[in-house]
């Protein structure tokens, strides 16, 4: 099972996604911005936490024009898997390959600290691991999380099971408490949350371990 | 030549920063701003010959989300 992490300038998560994705079983190989193509037999694309472009203009904007962020819409178009963290899930968002858009913090702070979140649905390749209802801990980190959608959309978001963890306690001023959401083919999954921070008993929690082991063993097995 | 472009959040897009900027005003003693909305200019200076549309065209790919954002070109 192969994964790639895309690299931008300004992206600092993007090798603890990729020790995640390995700790988990997969193969994991980097891929530059300016590259034009996934490389050959990618099972499923990490998009990495961090600060894509200094955040200039707006977070995600400028990585998700980038050549690589064409290969990835490509990716996903054609029913590939992919992961957005963080800056991954703005970036996400500006490609329009998960509606919404991450707004300001409602606070104006950038935030950084453990929360909790509830699994809203085990019914993805990602969550299956967990059971839904189910509250984990993870860290975030973020100055721009406050997931907006109109209300058409969070409607259907809804209605399609697609919201995957919603905050216990929305640190960010969210609607709807939303801190991930799945594609309409529940294959490209996008959160502000870091579950690649809590994989690893090192890091002083392992509840992101489950999402990373049952996205491998899922793809492994297919 | 030159355009200039505003980018404003939506009505109805919560904007964080123009209501912390209303309450710093209301802390100077500023009385009387019902809200402040907040948003950014982008100058663009342009090969002669570029057209509004092509303009509109940056806006919509890349210079405002139009998930949340508005926009208002001006030529010239």
């Amino acid at each position: 099972m192969k994964a790639a992490v895309v690299v931008f300038p300004g992206s600092n998560c993007d090798r603890d996604l990729a020790v995640a994705f390995r700790a988990a079983g997969a193969e994991v190989e980097m891929v530059w911005h300016k590259d034009t193509e996934l490389p050959q037999g990618v099972d499923i694309v990490g998009v990495p936490g961090g600060f894509s472009f200094g955040d200039y203009l707006r977070c995600g904007a400028i990585a998700a024009n980038s050549p690589i962020c064409k290969a990835v819409k490509g990716h996903a178009d054609k029913g590939g898997y992919v992961f957005g963290v963080c800056n991954g899930f703005q970036v996400l968002t500006e490609t329009g390959i998960l509606p919404g858009a991450l707004l300001r913090n409602a606070g104006l702070k950038y935030i950084c600290k453990t929360v909790g979140l509830r699994v809203e649905t085990s019914q993805s390749a990602f969550t299956e691991g967990y059971n839904a209802g189910d509250v984990v801990d993870i860290p975030i980190a973020h100055h721009d999380g406050n997931y907006f959608a109109d209300d058409s959309t969070l409607d259907a978001l809804e209605g399609d099971d697609r919201v995957a963890f919603r905050y216990t306690d929305n640190p960010n001023g969210s609607q709807r408490d939303i801190a991930g959401i799945l594609s309409e083919n529940r294959r490209v999954l996008g959160m502000m949350p870091h579950p690649e921070r809590a994989a690893d008993a090192g890091h002083g929690g392992t509840d992101g371990q489950a999402l990373f082991r049952a996205v491998v063993g899922q793809l492994t097995s297919a | 030549m030159k355009a200039t472009v505003h980018v404003m959040l939506k009505n109805g897009v919560l904007d964080p920063q123009g209501e912390a900027v209303r309450h710093a005003l209301g802390a100077l003693g500023f009385d009387g701003v019902n809200g402040v909305r907040q948003g950014k200019v982008i100058e663009l200076d342009l090969a002669d010959g570029t057209s509004e549309d092509d303009v509109t065209a940056m806006c919509e790919k890349l210079l405002a989300n139009t998930v949340i954002e508005s926009y208002r070109v001006e030529m010239g």
